[in-house]
């Protein structure tokens, strides 16, 4: 059972309203469309994790960081990879130091148990002595144990759950349909505040649905001009509207060009950060040329940018 | 939270579901809950954030979001009654209308009240079921069913009644009336189409696919190849999901003694490092030869292009063609779109005579370390040499190194060894031969390789 919380509660929390968050995120620098709005307000009334899928760059990540910071929240984040399990997800036990305590209370094991008269007796002694070894002290909390015991809640990022194996989605399922995990030796641990959970995918391989199921899901597309003008705008304080306008024109129309891999958001950015630091007020042949590695990432897509690089400009000026 | 929907929402809602479900949105009923919360939390009057949020709740990727914002788009655009005619000539009659008629819909036409009309419309197909609508051969019957709910039998009554009396008022009154009556067919018509595209555009689909699916590979139109693609690649998905496993899975709390003690020899017999169990589960290795004559290329191409969907699940696939000579085809599969690339060797070596014996030999004495005892071997041919020597010897060998080998045979079983075709003495080598001449059968087949190399 999730915990619920109304909505008075939570009337004064920046989660009050989809326009509310809006503005609070754009504090925080992160210019949101509504559906993402949207879907953040929902996480928070529905209790349910977001599921943010889009192409690498259109700021799934950012889009977490900058909730946490608008929540004041810590962040928690893991990042998932083939191979990655419960022992490094959820929790390990400390095997050092159980070897270690073990070593050293051999002596007093010894003292505790003389005077047993029988090895039935000493074994009742033992049993007496509890779970010693298998006990909070010796557990080593990994992120997602993290997250649930944290005070207050927390924001939990799980970055690209599609690199893990399937096995480790369905571990996952538990924790995120009721914010608890059961660990055999001590039992079952609870969210005291559930946290806002965030997955990001890339689409590496497809989700099950019994993850998908019990997520909302996002899809960020690459923004519109408008829109990405804001997000320079916000992340690159120093960038002039004209070099703005210029630069985001022309990186929407790469993005109708056959590429290999298209710029994103990110790309963009880095992009007028770095134009800012040449003291670009617009663009320029020259200057594109140089710069193009900034926003293409292949060799083959810049090859096949270059010779269009000074229709595409005037192209950009236009708009 | 202010307490649950009122009825009507939630069947509008329920309405809503179906639609999507119609659009291969899969909404479970734990979504549908979650669409009503998210509904009682965002309300219905601010239309966009009611599409942002039922969206997030329901659309599961990129495909899901664009269907679900047609689908939307569609499903509320019903609610206007659009077409009707401007109500000014309705209100310029004289007054006392009202009661002219004790008929609902009789009064409903005459006063042109579109939103009554648009409503007793809406309770019609709701009574007719027609989001219960999926052949196109329904329609007609459909539309009549909910104009006969609506009360169209008294209405027509009341017209020929109108008629017959002979009053110039009446006459005048059930001239309209007809008239409005032909209006009121068209929306109905158009309610049914909108309806339709709602309901029913999956069903249709849904069938072909069934049909393809069980068509055979060999008489498959090129038109029907796109569709037919789509089919390979979902179920090629379907079996991907179902076998994909871990490699290595670490069998938590199987302490291994033996390396666990040898690490300890460190540590002066202190077990500072524990050493966990695993187990290694195997990736199907698979190697495809393919017969790229005239009969077969067509299952062939179909074979291929599933084994590469596949590539999540196969470790290892290496693929071959042959008529007469023997080519190894992966590399040109990996780099070329597949229908090209099946384009390409038919162009390089399809269509000649077949000759298995010239094929295995070329086979054996160029790609033979490519079998080993993990290896599969799928041969897909009708197995006809042209009565030249079929190296049966090859097919010993080749059975023997490998794990296992499987026939896949076009033909019906009754044709094998007729004629030219050895299949009788090659199947004698193969662990499994088949028919396999339907999509179905391939699913099968493949399935059934990659069980045996899943842990139970």
């Amino acid at each position: 059972m999730t915990v619920q919380l109304t909505t008075s509660q939570i009337s004064g929390s920046p989660l009050a309203s989809v326009d509310s968050i809006i503005e609070g995120l754009a504090d925080v620098g992160y210019i949101a469309s509504r559906r993402i709005a949207t879907a953040l307000f929902m996480a928070q009334h529905l209790q349910k994790p977001i599921l943010v899928e889009g192409m690498a760059g259109v700021g799934k990540t950012e889009l977490a960081l900058c909730a946490a910071a608008l929540l004041d929240l810590p962040l928690i984040r893991m990042q998932c990879y083939e191979g990655l399990d419960e022992s490094k997800a959820l929790y390990e036990w400390k095997y050092g130091k159980q070897l270690l305590y073990t070593q050293i209370l051999k002596d007093r094991m010894g003292e505790s148990l003389e005077g047993a008269s029988t090895m039935e007796s000493a074994m009742d002694r033992l049993h007496g002595m509890g779970d010693l070894f298998f006990s909070e002290p010796f557990l080593e909390p990994r992120p997602l144990l993290k997250a649930l015991r944290t005070d207050g809640g927390a924001v939990l990022l799980i970055d690209e759950i599609d690199k893990s194996d399937e096995a480790f989605e369905a571990f996952l399922l538990e924790i995120l349909s009721a914010f608890q995990v059961t660990v055999p030796e001590i039992g079952t641990i609870k969210a005291k505040v559930p946290p806002l959970v965030f997955l990001t995918s890339n689409n590496v391989r497809d989700l099950g649905d019994a993850l998908k199921r019990r997520c909302l899901h996002l899809h960020i597309p690459l923004p519109d001009a408008r829109l990405e003008e804001r997000i320079v705008a916000t992340r690159v304080p120093g960038v002039e509207a004209r070099l703005n306008r210029e630069l985001v024109a022309f990186v929407q129309s790469l993005r109708g060009l056959e590429l290999r891999k298209v710029p994103s958001i990110s790309e963009t950015v880095d992009w007028a950060r770095a134009l800012v630091l040449l003291h670009a007020d617009a663009l320029s042949p020259d200057l594109v040329r140089e710069t193009l590695n900034v926003i293409l990432k292949f060799e083959q897509d810049i090859v096949a940018v270059e010779p269009k690089i000074n229709e595409l400009i005037s192209k950009a000026a236009e708009a | 939270m202010d307490g649950a929907l009122d009825v009507p929402m939630q069947r509008t809602v329920e309405e809503f579901l179906k639609a999507l479900r119609a659009s291969e949105i899969k909404v479970s009923p734990a979504e549908a809950i979650d669409a009503h919360k998210a509904l009682i939390e965002v309300g219905y009057a601010d239309r966009e954030l009611l599409k942002d949020a039922l969206c997030i709740a329901l659309a599961k990727s990129e495909a899901e979001v664009d269907r679900f914002d047609e689908c939307f788009d569609a499903f509320f655009t019903r609610d206007e009654f659009r077409d009707a005619p401007p109500p000014s000539e309705a209100q310029s009659q004289p007054g006392g209308q009202g009661g002219e008629t004790d008929l609902p819909l009789a009064e409903m036409l005459l006063q042109n009240d579109a939103v009554a009309l648009a409503r007793a419309m809406e309770v019609a197909a709701n009574r007719a079921r027609a989001s219960d609508v999926r052949l196109n051969t329904q329609r007609f019957l459909l539309s009549r069913r909910m104009l006969d709910e609506m009360g169209l039998r008294e209405l027509e009554e009341l017209i020929a009644r109108m008629r017959e009396s002979g009053l110039p008022r009446d006459a005048g009154l059930a001239e309209r009336l007809a008239e409005r009556r032909e209006a009121l067919f068209e929306q109905a018509n158009q309610f049914v189409d909108r309806q339709m595209k709602l309901y029913a555009s999956e069903t249709g689909r849904r069938m072909r696919e069934k049909l393809l699916a069980e068509q055979k590979l060999t008489a498959i139109e090129p038109e029907e190849f796109k569709s037919m693609e789509a089919l390979v690649k979902r179920m090629a998905k379907r079996l991907a999901t179902k076998y994909s496993r871990k490699r290595h899975r670490a069998d938590r709390g199987k302490l291994d003694v033996r390396k666990t003690i040898r690490k300890s020899m460190g540590h002066g017999g202190v077990p500072f490092e524990i050493v966990w169990k695993t187990t290694t589960i195997e990736k199907p290795k698979i190697v495809v030869i393919c017969d790229v004559s005239r009969s077969v290329a067509a299952a062939a191409q179909f074979l291929l292009l599933f084994l590469y969907s596949l590539n999540e699940v196969v470790e290892k696939l290496e693929a071959f063609a042959f008529s007469d000579r023997m080519v190894h085809v992966g590399d040109l599969l990996d780099a070329e779109e597949l229908n090209s690339a099946i384009a390409l060797i038919l162009k390089r070596i399809g269509f000649r005579p077949t000759d298995y014996g010239r094929a295995l030999n070329d086979f054996w004495e160029n790609h033979r370390e490519d079998v080993d005892r993990h290896t599969t071997v799928i041969i897909l041919g009708d197995g006809r040499s042209n009565y030249v020597n079929p190296r049966l010897d090859l097919m010993k060998e080749i059975a023997h190194r490998s794990r296992a080998v499987i026939w896949l045979n076009p033909e019906p079983e009754t044709y094998w060894g007729q004629g030219d075709s050895r299949m009788d003495d090659y199947r004698r080598f193969c662990h499994v031969a088949k028919v396999c001449n339907t999509l179905n059968q391939l699913e099968r087949i493949i399935e059934d390789v990659l069980r045996t190399y899943s842990p139970r």
